[in-house]
């Protein structure tokens, strides 16, 4: 089993937090992209990249590496933060985001980056993907396992739950999703445009096992990610219950930051809570 | 006169000329792809019997992934199959796939140059008695615009089990076009099969039109080219069964030699084969056309042999357009 010292949440926690400054400045350089979701995917991310995944940033090919696939591929800032901290590529490259003749395309895209196992941006067909993967390491009878970050807006389409019926089918066990579960997508919360409750009895129906965590709990993430791993005749989900624009005051719950582009004395205070979690340390700068 | 290098069937313009679906050549391709390579592994959509996977799925169980009715789900799991690492089949009927998923095939088979080969079958209005909903004439213009993807349009059975053994060879996404009714066996082994290379299949003396072909229609251009030859008229008939990448050469070279260009294929008319010879003559060679297909309109119920005749894909009127294009050289 894996477990987790305290010095290990506490150093997870703190990438996660420099992966959110990281995701302001990449932003802003840019000149547009998504914030919300990937603020609230911080810890989720810096839990896999950090802690669960057996991967191999010098050797991004490495045949037996565990396969992530970002399904909601507009949050690929934190993706693309995530990889550059873990080695991946120079973390200077960062701030090419969007530009042309980057390898850090608006949308994740398979081959431009190493790291990035697949495109994706188009929504519901990133499951599907990691079902294909899960499939394709059970025939050969490989260890490696499948993880899957979706978001809770693109549960609304119906390629998404094509792959969940596969997945429950054939008890791919070998694979994991994460739901991030911010309850807002583009013209809403999800609950208005359109509900997903209860999403825990609707995968428990489709024969997966379901988990629910706090999403920003990296020890109960780890813990998950744990007992996915133990459990047998079935895909997991694990339901995260995150908090959009996680750190920064202005953005946190507000469906409008999904993609907005923030002022200058916005990403002025963004960085300062950032930095200083909330005015609950002083800043070096201060 | 037929091109002997074409070794097509003996038989060809007689009563026992041999009867077969293109399909039947997807299902006993696939068994041999199968065989060969363990790496090959066929998904389908609640059609296997149809789409004639039922082969594989008896030979390899292990390599068969039955999706149910969810041709979306299909392709993007075909896709995530291919990116670790399988060469990745996937079947339906062309109006659901590569119809209905056609996002996922672009997103994730072309886009990401995935080794998946998308198998659409019952294509074209020969489906008959099920109607327009189940008769695709759009697929070759919907893959063929997509970058990456490849596309090849099988005359008959035996061309169908040779260009699905060639897609297994083709590292990422194709687009293999089958349809469901029995027509002629024009080829036999002996007859080349090189993607995007066109086959000469009839070749008179002094061929005043050139003929371009894709998929089973070409028995209905063959049978033209010898009405014409008997009236006089001289042509060649090429079978451009890669309609992308098109064989550029051979359709500056015949369209040269003849001055005048008739396209025959089972969809509309609008983006499938003959855009494509088109959008080659026009930069290279230009020729009057005149097109064989779909006039951009739905089909409808009916007997194979009587939709092919209402809308004028028969032998009859491909004569007439070969004579029609000819006096447009004037």
């Amino acid at each position: 089993m894996d477990s987790i010292t305290d010095d290990e949440v506490l150093k997870i926690e703190g990438v996660a937090n420099l992966l959110r400054q990281e995701v302001i400045h990449m932003l802003v350089e840019a000149g547009s992209g998504h914030v919300g979701g990937p603020l609230g995917m911080a810890d989720i991310m810096a839990t896999l990249y950090f802690k669960t995944l057996r991967h191999d940033p010098k050797n991004p090919k490495w045949h037996d590496r565990d396969r992530f696939v970002l399904s909601n591929g507009h949050t690929c800032p934190i993706l693309y933060a995530s990889l550059a901290h873990a080695g991946y590529f120079p973390v200077e490259e960062l701030k090419t985001l969007r530009k042309l003749g980057s390898r850090l395309q608006g949308h994740p895209h398979r081959g431009a980056l190493p790291g990035v196992e697949t495109t994706s941006g188009p929504l519901g067909s990133g499951l599907a993907q990691a079902v294909g993967m899960a499939l394709a390491a059970r025939m050969d009878g490989a260890k490696w396992r499948t993880y899957c970050m979706t978001s809770d807006g693109e549960h609304q389409e119906g390629n998404h739950w094509e792959a969940v019926l596969v997945a429950g089918k054939n008890r791919l066990s070998n694979l994991v999703q994460i739901v991030d579960r911010n309850v807002i997508q583009i013209d809403g919360f999800t609950e208005d445009v359109m509900p997903l409750e209860p999403l825990a009895d609707k995968y428990r129906s489709f024969n997966w096992n379901v988990l629910e965590v706090n999403g920003h709990d990296v020890r109960a993430l780890v813990a998950a990610f744990t007992e996915a791993k133990a459990t047998w005749e079935k895909p997991t989900v694990i339901i995260a219950h995150t908090t959009p624009g996680r750190g920064v005051d202005f953005m946190e719950n507000r469906f409008e930051w999904h993609s907005k582009v923030m002022k200058p004395d916005q990403v002025r205070l963004a960085l300062h809570e950032l930095r200083t979690l909330r005015d609950s340390i002083r800043s070096e700068h201060q | 006169m037929i091109n002997r290098a074409a070794h097509l069937n003996p038989k060809l313009f007689t009563k026992d000329v041999e009867q077969a679906p293109t399909r039947d050549g997807y299902g006993t391709g696939l068994v041999l792809a199968g065989d060969r390579n363990p790496n090959v592994v066929a998904l389908c959509a609640d059609l296997t019997e149809s789409t004639r996977t039922e082969a594989f799925a008896k030979k390899h169980p292990d390599r068969f992934i039955e999706v149910g009715v969810a041709e979306q789900g299909m392709a993007t799991i075909a896709a995530g199959l291919a990116e670790a690492g399988k060469i990745a089949f996937i079947a339906s009927y062309a109006t659901f796939s590569p119809g209905r998923n056609w996002e996922q095939i672009r997103t994730t088979a072309a886009y990401n140059d995935a080794n998946v080969k998308v198998a659409g079958h019952h294509a074209g209005i020969s489906v008959g008695p099920d109607g327009a909903t189940h008769q695709a004439i759009e697929d070759i213009a919907t893959m063929r615009s997509m970058p990456n993807m490849r596309v090849i349009v099988p005359m008959d059975s035996v061309e169908a089990e040779k260009a699905t053994l060639a897609a297994t060879h083709m590292h990422g996404p194709v687009y293999l076009r089958f349809g469901r009714e029995k027509t002629p066996v024009m080829s036999t082994a002996e007859t080349p099969f090189t993607p995007g290379v066109g086959i000469v299949l009839w070749q008179s003396k002094k061929p005043q039109v050139a003929i371009f072909g894709c998929g089973s229609l070409l028995f209905q251009a063959l049978l033209a080219a010898k009405h014409l030859e008997a009236d006089g008229i001289g042509s060649v008939v090429v079978n451009l069964h890669t309609v992308k990448p098109i064989d550029e050469e051979a359709v500056v070279k015949w369209a040269k030699a003849c001055g005048a260009v008739v396209t025959v294929e089972e969809h509309n008319v609008l983006g499938g084969l003959g855009s494509a010879v088109a959008e080659v003559l026009a930069r290279r060679q230009p020729t009057p056309v005149e097109f064989i297909g779909m006039q951009d309109t739905f089909g409808e119920s009916g007997q194979p042999d009587e939709l092919i005749a209402k809308y004028g894909m028969d032998a009859p009127h491909i004569a007439r357009a070969a004579e029609k294009v000819i006096e447009r050289k004037r």
